[in-house]
Order: C-alpha cells, then sequence, then structure tokens
C-alpha cells in the first residue's frame, strides 16, 4: 500500500516537473484544420496555421509589411527579371538542407493540377537556376506585385516530396491519396508533432530554426470548438489561450472576465451588396420587362436608403467600419478621400421618383447565413431601411454552400441583390478590379465574383494598365480613379469592413495582423 | 425462426437501399461542394474541370449507380475536405461516438432505473416529487441548452471539468479509447449527462409507471400475504417484471441516442461522427454524409433486427401468438 502511494506521489511530482518548464499555448478555431498540404486549400486560416511550420522566400511582419523569408533579399534587374538571393545553411524538419532546386520544384508543384494557389505566380513566369542559392524569375510583362503573394506560397523540401510521394498536390481523386496529406515539413519554427483532422493537432517548437525566436512556447495545441457558447467558455475557464472568432454578442462577456480580454481590430474583408445591373429584365422582382438597375439613380437611392451607422452600432455592436471603397484602408490608403454617398432617405426617395419607381417594387435579396459576421441580420437591416422607398425585400438566406452556388458562376449568378464579402488575396487593389468590380459575360468569363455583372469599359481599361504599371504614384493615381468610377456609378454597394475579434488569455500576449492569421511564434505566455 | 430472420433481413436491404436514394437525392440540394474546395480566385475553367473530375456531371441514376456499388464494396469515396477515405475518417470518429452513447446509456439506466422504483414505491413523498419534476426538466430543455448550462455550472464557474474535446486518449489497435485516461474519462462527464438526460427521463418515467401497475396485480398482494419482506417484494417479484419493456424500450433507444449525439457532439466538441457530420453539411462534403447517414441506417437496422429477434426470445406470449405484429 505503501509503496502504492509513493508511486502516485513520484508520478505526480514528474508530472508537475515537466508542467513547469514546458510552456504551452492552446488555442481554438471555429473551422477544422484539414489536410496540411498548403496548396490544397487557398483560405487564410489554414495557411495561416501553416505559416508557423513553413515558410516562403518573404515574409509579412506584425503590420503587414513584406519582410525577407527564405530569401536574403531580392531585386529587380529589368521590369521583367526579378532576382531572388535565397538565405544560406537553412534546414527543413527533416533535416534537408535549403536550396534553390526546393524553390524551383515548390513552383512545378505549385502549378500542378490540382494546386489551388495557381494565382500566386503569373502563368508565364520562368524561373532560373543561377546557383545554389539564387534564382531569377523571367516575366512575360512587368508585374509590379509579383512577390505579393509569396509570404504564403510555401517551400517545401525536393528531397523529402520525392521520399513520400508527394510531388503533387492532392488531388479529390482516391488514386492519388497519400497519407503525407497529413504530414508536413518545413523550415519554420515549429514542427508539426500529430494532426488529426477536426480533433487536434500538437506542435512543438523547433530548435533549429534559423530566424531570431520572439516566442517562449514549447508546444502549441490546436483545436477545433465549433459551438460559439462552448468556444467562448474555453478562455473563460482557462482551458484555452485563444480563441478565434468570438461571436459579436460575446464580446462584452469575455471582457469582463478577469482571466481573459478580447482583443479587436479592422479586418481587411469589405463587406458588399451587389445589384443586378446585368439582365435586361430583373429576376425575382415585381418589376416586369425591364431592370431598374440598369438606372444609376436607383442605384443611388439603395445606397442612401441604408443607415449604415445604424448597421454599425446595432447589428454589429460597433464592430464595423463603415467603407466607402471596396477594398479596407489599410490596404489603400488614397482611398479616404473618396466619402460614402450620405445617408438621406428624402434624397433616395426622390431618385426613385425621378427614376419613375416612386411606388417602389418588389425583390428578392439572397444572403449567406453562416460566412460573415452577422450576415443574415445585416441583411435583415438593409430590407428594413429599404421598405422606407417603398422596396419590399423578401429576404432568402441560406448557407454558404447554397448561396454560392447559385448565385456565383455555378448558377450563373441566379440572383438579383446579393450580399458577398472579399478580401483580396494580394493585399492589392488590381485583385478587386478585376474579381469584384470588372465586366463580366453571362457565365462569369472575367470578373467571376461580379454578381451584379456591373460594366464599366473606362474601369477595366484602367486595371488592365494597373496590372503592368510599376510606378507607384501613377498606379495608385489609376486605382483612385477607377474606384471614383464604382462610386460614382454605384457599381457595387460596399457597407463594411467588420472586426477582427480575438479571445485571449491575459497570461498571453500575441500580435493581432489585419489578415487575421494567428502566427504563434510571436506569442509569449506567462 | 428462420423464415422470420430471413425476412428481416430481406426486409433491412430494403430499407438500406430506401436510405441510400433518399439521402442522395437530398444532397442534390445541399450545395456546391467545388465553392468549398477551390480558392476564391481560382478561375471558372479550373471549376468546370473539378466538377468532371469529382463525377458531378454524370447523369443522377449513374451517380446513384456507381455510389450504391462502391457502397457495397465499403468504398465510401474519398472526402473532398480532409483528402481521406471516407471509411478511415468515420472508423477514427467511430470509437468517440461509440463510447459516448455507451456512457450515455450507462447512466440513463444506472440512474433512471432506481429513481423510477422509488418513485413507483414511494409515491407521495417529497423525494418523489423533486425526482419527478427533475425528470421534467429532462424531457422538456432542449439537449443543447443543458449542455451550455452544465458548461457554464461545471467548466466555467467550478472549473471542475472540461468544457470540450476528449482529453487523452489511448490507442488500442484501431479503438482510440478515452476510457483509460483520467483526463479522458473527465471529459466524459458531461457530455455522457447531456446526452442520457432524456433516456434517463424515459426510464424513471416508464419504470415508474410499470411498477405502478405491477404493484396492484393480485401476486404481489399474494407475495405480501405470504409474508415477504418489501426488498423481497419490491425488488424480486415487482422490478422483475417491469423491465421487460425497459429492456425493450432501452434497445431501441440505443440507435436514437447514436444518432442524437450529432447535437451533444457539436456543444462539446466532442470528435464523434455526429460532429463530422455537421461540418460535412456546411461544407456540402458529399461522401462523408452519405456514408454516415448510411451507417447509421445500418446501426438502426441491425438494433431493430436483434430487438426483434430479443423479443420473441424473452416473451414467450409472441412465440405463441405466431407471427404478430412487428413495431
Amino acid at each position: 500500500m505503501r509503496s502504492w502511494k509513493a508511486l502516485v506521489v513520484a508520478s505526480a511530482l514528474a508530472v508537475a516537473a515537466t508542467s513547469a518548464e514546458a510552456v504551452t499555448f492552446k488555442y481554438a478555431f471555429q473551422g477544422d484544420l484539414n489536410a496540411l498540404d498548403p496548396y490544397t486549400l487557398n483560405e487564410t486560416f489554414t495557411l495561416g496555421v501553416m505559416g508557423n511550420v513553413m515558410e516562403g522566400l518573404t515574409k509579412r511582419d506584425k503590420d503587414l509589411k513584406i519582410i525577407p523569408g527564405l530569401a536574403e533579399k531580392w531585386e529587380i534587374l529589368e521590369p521583367t527579371r526579378w532576382r531572388f538571393t535565397l538565405r544560406k545553411g537553412v534546414k527543413f524538419h527533416g533535416g534537408e538542407e535549403f536550396s534553390a532546386d526546393d524553390v524551383l520544384f515548390s513552383l512545378d508543384r505549385m502549378r500542378s493540377e490540382f494546386s489551388q494557389l495557381k494565382s500566386r505566380a503569373p502563368a508565364d513566369m520562368k524561373a532560373v537556376k543561377v546557383d545554389d542559392h539564387t534564382i531569377d524569375f523571367i516575366l512575360g510583362q512587368p508585374n509590379p506585385i509579383l512577390h505579393a503573394e509569396w509570404d504564403t506560397w510555401y517551400i517545401f523540401s525536393k528531397k523529402w516530396a520525392e521520399a513520400v510521394g508527394a510531388t503533387q498536390a492532392q488531388s479529390g481523386k482516391a488514386t492519388s491519396l497519400n497519407p503525407w496529406a497529413l504530414k508536413a515539413n518545413g523550415t519554420g519554427p515549429f514542427t508539426i508533432e500529430s494532426h488529426e483532422p477536426g480533433v487536434k493537432t500538437v506542435f512543438k517548437k523547433n530548435p533549429n530554426w534559423w530566424g531570431k525566436v520572439e516566442h517562449n512556447l514549447d508546444d502549441v495545441i490546436f483545436t477545433t470548438i465549433k459551438s460559439d457558447a462552448t468556444r467562448v467558455a474555453a478562455p473563460l475557464s482557462g482551458e484555452v489561450d485563444l480563441i478565434e472568432p468570438v461571436p459579436v454578442q460575446d464580446m462584452e462577456r469575455i471582457g469582463r472576465d478577469d482571466k481573459a480580454q478580447v482583443l479587436t481590430g479592422p479586418e481587411l474583408r469589405t463587406i458588399f451588396l451587389n445589384i443586378d445591373s446585368f439582365r435586361d429584365e430583373l429576376k425575382y422582382a415585381s418589376v416586369k420587362g425591364k431592370n431598374p438597375f440598369k438606372d444609376v439613380r436607383v442605384r443611388k437611392a439603395f445606397y442612401q436608403a441604408i443607415d449604415i451607422e445604424a448597421i454599425k452600432s446595432k447589428v454589429m455592436r460597433g464592430q464595423a467600419v463603415p467603407s466607402s471603397l471596396l477594398i479596407s484602408p489599410l490596404l489603400f490608403a488614397p482611398g479616404a478621400e473618396i466619402k460614402r454617398h450620405p445617408y438621406d432617405v428624402e434624397a433616395a426617395r426622390k431618385l426613385m421618383a425621378d427614376a419613375g419607381y416612386a411606388e417602389g417594387f418588389e425583390l428578392r435579396m439572397d444572403c449567406p447565413n453562416d460566412r460573415y459576421v452577422n450576415d443574415a441580420a445585416i441583411c435583415q437591416a438593409v430590407a428594413a431601411m429599404l421598405a422606407r422607398i417603398n422596396v419590399k425585400i423578401t429576404l432568402n438566406a441560406q448557407p454558404k454552400a447554397k448561396f454560392f452556388e447559385f448565385a456565383g458562376s455555378t448558377g450563373k449568378f441566379d440572383t438579383s441583390f446579393a450580399m458577398l464579402g472579399w478580401t483580396p488575396g494580394s493585399f492589392d487593389s488590381h485583385n478587386v478590379l478585376q474579381n469584384v468590380s470588372g465586366c463580366r459575360d453571362a457565365d462569369g468569363k472575367g470578373a467571376q465574383f461580379n454578381y451584379g455583372g456591373w460594366c464599366n469599359a473606362k474601369h477595366d481599361e484602367l486595371a488592365k494598365k494597373i496590372a503592368a504599371e510599376s510606378d507607384t504614384t501613377k498606379r495608385n493615381a489609376m486605382i483612385l480613379e477607377a474606384y471614383k468610377i464604382i462610386h460614382d456609378e454605384v457599381g457595387l454597394l460596399p457597407l463594411h469592413q467588420q472586426a477582427l475579434a480575438w479571445g485571449v488569455s491575459k497570461s498571453v500576449t500575441i500580435p493581432q495582423r489585419a489578415d487575421n492569421q494567428i502566427l504563434f511564434y510571436w506569442a509569449q505566455k506567462k | 425462426m428462420l423464415a422470420f430472420a430471413i425476412r428481416r433481413l430481406i426486409e433491412a436491404a430494403f430499407v438500406m437501399l430506401t436510405v441510400a436514394l433518399l439521402s442522395f437525392v437530398l444532397f442534390r440540394f445541399v450545395g456546391d461542394p467545388i465553392n468549398q474546395i477551390v480558392s476564391q480566385d481560382a478561375s471558372l475553367e479550373e471549376r468546370i474541370r473539378l466538377r468532371e473530375d469529382l463525377g458531378l456531371n454524370d447523369p443522377i441514376p449513374v451517380q446513384f449507380g456507381r455510389f450504391v456499388w462502391k457502397a457495397m464494396n465499403l468504398d465510401f469515396g474519398v472526402s473532398y475536405q480532409v483528402k481521406q477515405p471516407v471509411i478511415t475518417i468515420l472508423m477514427d470518429r467511430f470509437p468517440a461516438t461509440l463510447e459516448l452513447a455507451f456512457a450515455a446509456a450507462l447512466f440513463a439506466i444506472a440512474i433512471g432505473i432506481p429513481m423510477g422504483v422509488y418513485t413507483g414505491i414511494h409515491r407521495h413523498s417529497m423525494l418523489s416529487k423533486w425526482f419527478l419534476s427533475i425528470s421534467l426538466i429532462g424531457i422538456s430543455l432542449p439537449t443543447f441548452l443543458i449542455g451550455i448550462l452544465l458548461i457554464y455550472v461545471f467548466a466555467v464557474k467550478l472549473g471542475w471539468l472540461p468544457s470540450y474535446g476528449r482529453g487523452e486518449t489511448v490507442k488500442i489497435g484501431f479503438w482510440k479509447t478515452g476510457l483509460l485516461t483520467w483526463s479522458g474519462l473527465k471529459a466524459l462527464i458531461l457530455p455522457a449527462i447531456t446526452l442520457g438526460l432524456f433516456q434517463m427521463t424515459l426510464i424513471t418515467r416508464l419504470v415508474r409507471s410499470e411498477m405502478l401497475e405491477v404493484l396492484r396485480t393480485d401476486y404481489i398482494k399474494f407475495a405480501r400475504a405470504r409474508g415477504l419482506s418489501n426488498r423481497a417484494v419490491y425488488f424480486g417479484h415487482a422490478l422483475k417484471n417491469t423491465l421487460v419493456p425497459v429492456v425493450t424500450i432501452i434497445g431501441l433507444q440505443v440507435g436514437a441516442i447514436i444518432a442524437f449525439a450529432i447535437i451533444t457532439e457539436t456543444v462539446f466538441q466532442w470528435p464523434g461522427m455526429g460532429l463530422l457530420f455537421i461540418k460535412s453539411v456546411q461544407t456540402a462534403d458529399i461522401p462523408v454524409m452519405s456514408a454516415y447517414l448510411l451507417l447509421v441506417a445500418f446501426m438502426f437496422v441491425v438494433i431493430n433486427f436483434i430487438v426483434d429477434l430479443l423479443y420473441v426470445a424473452i416473451d414467450p406470449r409472441i412465440r405463441l401468438a405466431g407471427s404478430g405484429a412487428g413495431h
């Protein structure tokens, strides 16, 4: 009996001793971490997690500024030739030496059939190995933002990938399935110890990392917690150090707690409304034979009838920044010059009357209900506001899987009035002009995410020029001009940038980046 | 008996096929899986090619035929999201759900039967009224609310039990169990109570009414007249006779517990099949959804089959009456 007790005490002591030494950071997200191959899903969260394990040629710092990553430096030798000098002495977690061959291999892999990251580099870009640690990228046309998304184009080890058979991005087919989709080998500050999709992922500190260590963690445990209430309870009970996201209605509750706090900041995603100015006859509306949205006055009336401040304070509980542009001011500062059309119901009524719709009309509005912060509630508010200009909205709020199916290109834009959110992957306005506000045809060729199909030739001409312009001042002037066209013509109705909200334990400090990546290599835990 | 079993088996096959067809038709309406797989700026051509690749463009009867044929070979395809064979994922999640369902059933029986017996015997005592009020709560409150309430009290306020997850697990063969570690057992308590509360209530009420019924019968009166102790009368004679319907109900409820686990698993982030299913619905991960529904249907069919056989075996009256009405 005594020896049994002694054993218990001894093992308890052993547990206490190890836990006193090892610092474990636990965090939870509402979604799952699935396959670890970072080329199979172009999604902020997954890429963010993998950013702790793998690295690109460039990185972004706490303020999203591009800084050197696996490349020490780069220079533009001529407008169509970029030279990258690679870092020496970097090793992958598996012990493989990092060299130019890995970059060439990763480029091919990134362009492989099932890769979702193909847009990371222009299709006509060629890579030339100068020596083991120098690479030239040769472009078909000048591209000032070539490396803008390279911080999430993570470099694979050629040797490792060939050894495990991971030379291609994972496809959805059974025949090419490999267990390596659940493994990872990078150069980053953390290694992956174990990974169970949808359950738990354990990270360990990489003691051989090349960079300057800014965290004090030994282990990191990631779990999914899907249910809002449970996720909010986790930091309050001290079981988890960080949760993302905090539902807006629970922010106050976490804020009141003495163990945890809410970190908020503006997010990069912009929420906006699309109105169908493409079809000749408006669908799902009481107006027959014509499309009122072809008239800029009607579009503007809709804009001015929306009380954006009320949406901010009532629906978003202050956690939103009203926007006049389709891009966050953090990504395009000169845009501050453009101010929202003022909220003015009288003016809106007058515009409707001038356009011949004083009596208003009926219209269906389509919204996702599980995609953006309080998405369906925003749409409800908008519907109520539009009633004041006699537009009777029937709200059709659907789960995102359904919504994107019919409202997007797969459903041939089967919507007349819809909500959408957009974060430009490159953090650059050209991505917005190309995907969200450019012209498209009925099938979606062109700006695939312009659900309303608004089209302006001048805007598209500017977008083309912006792509190749490398002079920043000239480029910004053209971007501003394009945004002005969208604003004046009310091509789309921008609403706001929603806020990021992390629930963080008070014993942890971690920078919150506006792109919402959780990078724990900057975390300090007491 | 053999004819009975064969007839049941044919019926079971028919049920499975119907479920497969229904689930398949339903999935036409869950939305577009492509949008959940590709990146937001994937080109139109890429999307179209992926549709072709996943066979989503084939006529529906062709897709259904392929699905049934593969399912018969235990091939449920590959999850669009996790990129692993569905059967591997389900087998990974199955132990978690089964352990939870088992613990919930155990809780329901261990608490439900004594409570039923007590309230049956001491009909007018204060404690009985308490028990009945508690069981009323179990019936009327929705599962997710009970779960959140328990989390709030035991995890946030008192800090005794974990609010989510399964704790540490130990792997025995392919079976990942949480029953062998302290943290695993602790993590099991709240979800098991949440899931089992409704069944517990059901059992309490059932046992109580059966007890009241049985205690009025003649053979109990004779037993008392023979001077048997209360204990022998209540437990030796009365309870034994109430148990036949209770066993039937419990058997049937096991299936329900596994199916209802979806909500409990979501609230407690219990990594079982129900949670997997909910997530698959959101991302339109059709292979996972169809395999899950088939599996649940299969379990219901098997349980029903066993209960049917047991029924015949336990109750001689059914055998004597020949093939009476089924359920």
